[in-house]
């Protein structure tokens, strides 16, 4: 249901005709100059001064020099930007910086824990699943999101539910690989 | 990308307000088209309403089995919701086969009936398009044009409309709830896209500032039963070559009910409606199934590049209606 004030600020526009942007919400509207916007990226409060039209992946790569996420195509068809904002993967390439405020973003720089590596990371390791490396790290955040979300149950469904993530060098049998190691370990994916 | 301002807003009236009252703004929902089509240049929103926090997002049950989808659900989240898998498996299969994980996690149920074509003239600035710059001409009438459409082209544009849910939602009957400045309606879904015809550059009915609520799903017994089809050049995160969308009953072995409706092949989602007049009362088997594919693809205006969509299409009706009766006693 509209708020009050969401009513009034309608009223006043219907009423107004030529309504500019600062009548309706000026508290809510942003830039288009770059302004303060509080991140929360591993854990860690990261407050950041940014154009509203700055994507995820700029900001972590250029203003916090979080370079693990890596600029592909940058248009959202190759995967190596893959992060999570709260539990989900998604592509940093084509989320607004400014829209994360207030969700938790987890890099593949806040995988590892204490020094040691996430078991995926490792098992990329002991599988030779990469060869240029460069889609690695959107590899493994997607990877991990896989075993969560139960889409590992043999390699066809990995193939299915990876595929948002491409390998120029082809490495796909050694990530399934990957992949199966760190399910198994687990116990299974469910 | 030209530079933006961007509000979040809780609240669909105050959000419609603020859109309908700046000269380029825009919705932003899952950021998918929009984000992507504002860094090529194609779109220039000068304010991006973000709406993710305005909309419903859930999947309400209705009395009588229907479905009212919030326009904000995700498609991920639509995709395994428990009655949608049951009541309407056309539905989960299309979303599924639709993008990447990535993008269904991101790309929200509303935002996926307004997503641009993926031509790719249309997403180059330096080529002419009608679409993007009405009148300037159709680079793909006779440039790389093999992904295109063969239904409901004009001499303007033959962009194929890329979605895989709207071929699931047409042959449902679906129905948009929108908002607007001054108030809400409701539209069919198989209205709320328009043909290129002259004016390629409207691809829906949606008024500036007018935003999609909900999807609601009416109670369809025979959808319980149905299917999505999608045939593509790679296994995986592609758009269709030709799909279809089907659900058929079949009582005595005679065709009682059905639902076709194409994608990949047309400039809109294809309501297959003469295939689903040729079969209607038929006996139900590969013969009907055949002559109703050819009734609907007789339609059909290929280009030499895309020739091949049009026997592709047809198959691929056969073989989603064949896949749906071959339990049945015939």
């Amino acid at each position: 249901m509209p708020t009050k004030q969401a009513n009034l600020r309608l009223a006043a526009y219907l009423k107004g005709g030529d309504m500019s942007t600062d009548v309706i919400s000026q508290a809510a509207v942003r830039g288009p100059q770059a302004g303060p916007v509080m991140l929360c990226v591993n854990g860690q409060r990261r407050d950041v001064r940014i154009e509203p039209r700055v994507s995820l992946l700029d900001a972590l790569r250029e203003h916090l020099g979080l370079t693990g996420a890596k600029k592909g195509c940058d248009q959202g068809t190759c995967g190596a930007c893959t992060v999570w904002v709260g539990d989900r993967r998604v592509l940093a390439c084509l989320t607004l910086a400014v829209s994360c405020e207030g969700r938790e973003v987890t890099t593949i720089e806040g995988l590892a824990a204490d020094g040691s590596l996430h078991p995926m990371q490792a098992a990329f390791i002991d599988q030779d699943a990469f060869q240029c490396g460069y889609c690695t790290p959107g590899q493994i955040m997607s990877a991990v999101a896989l075993l969560n979300e139960g889409h590992a149950d043999d390699d066809t469904e990995i193939a299915e539910w990876m595929s948002g993530n491409i390998c120029r060098c082809a490495a796909y049998p050694n990530i399934r690989a990957a992949i199966r190691d760190v399910r198994d370990a687990a116990g299974g994916d469910r | 990308m030209r530079a933006l301002s961007y509000a979040r807003v809780a609240d669909v009236d105050e959000a419609i307000a603020l859109v309908a009252g700046h000269p380029d703004g825009a919705f932003l929902a899952g950021g998918t088209t929009a984000v992507d089509l504002a860094r090529l240049g194609v779109l220039r929103p000068g304010l991006l309403v973000d709406v993710n926090d305005a909309a419903p997002d859930e999947v309400v049950e209705l009395q009588g089995g229907g479905l009212r989808i919030g326009s904000m659900a995700r498609m991920s989240d639509v995709a395994r919701s428990p009655a949608v898998v049951a009541r309407f498996p056309v539905v989960s299969q299309a979303l599924l086969a639709g993008a990447s994980a990535q993008l269904r996690n991101m790309a929200s149920m509303g935002g996926n009936l307004c997503q641009a074509v993926r031509c790719g003239y249309f997403r180059d600035v330096a080529s002419a398009c009608n679409k993007r710059d009405p009148g300037s001409g159709c680079a793909a009438m006779d440039g790389v044009n093999r992904t295109h459409a063969i239904l409901g082209v004009s001499d303007t544009c033959i962009a194929t409309h890329p979605s895989d849910l709207a071929v699931a939602l047409v042959a449902l009957d679906a129905v948009l709830h929108t908002r607007r400045p001054g108030g809400g309606r409701t539209i069919g879904i198989d209205d709320f896209f328009l043909l290129p015809g002259q004016t390629p550059q409207s691809e829906h009915r949606l008024d500036r500032g007018e935003l999609i609520t909900a999807i609601e799903l009416p109670a369809a017994g025979v959808a319980r039963r149905s299917v999505y089809l999608k045939l593509r050049d790679r296994q995986s995160y592609e758009f269709a070559l030709a799909s279809v969308a089907a659900a058929i009953r079949v009582t005595d072995g005679i065709v009682s009910e059905v639902r076709l409706a194409l994608g990949g092949v047309g400039t809109k989602p294809w309501r297959a409606r003469r295939a689903e007049a040729s079969l209607l009362g038929q006996a139900a088997g590969e013969a009907s199934f055949a002559e109703a594919a050819r009734q609907e693809l007789a339609q059909a205006s290929p280009r030499p590049q895309n020739a091949f969509k049009v026997e592709l299409a047809q198959r691929a009706i056969v073989r989603a209606l064949q896949t749906l009766t071959s339990g049945d006693a015939q």
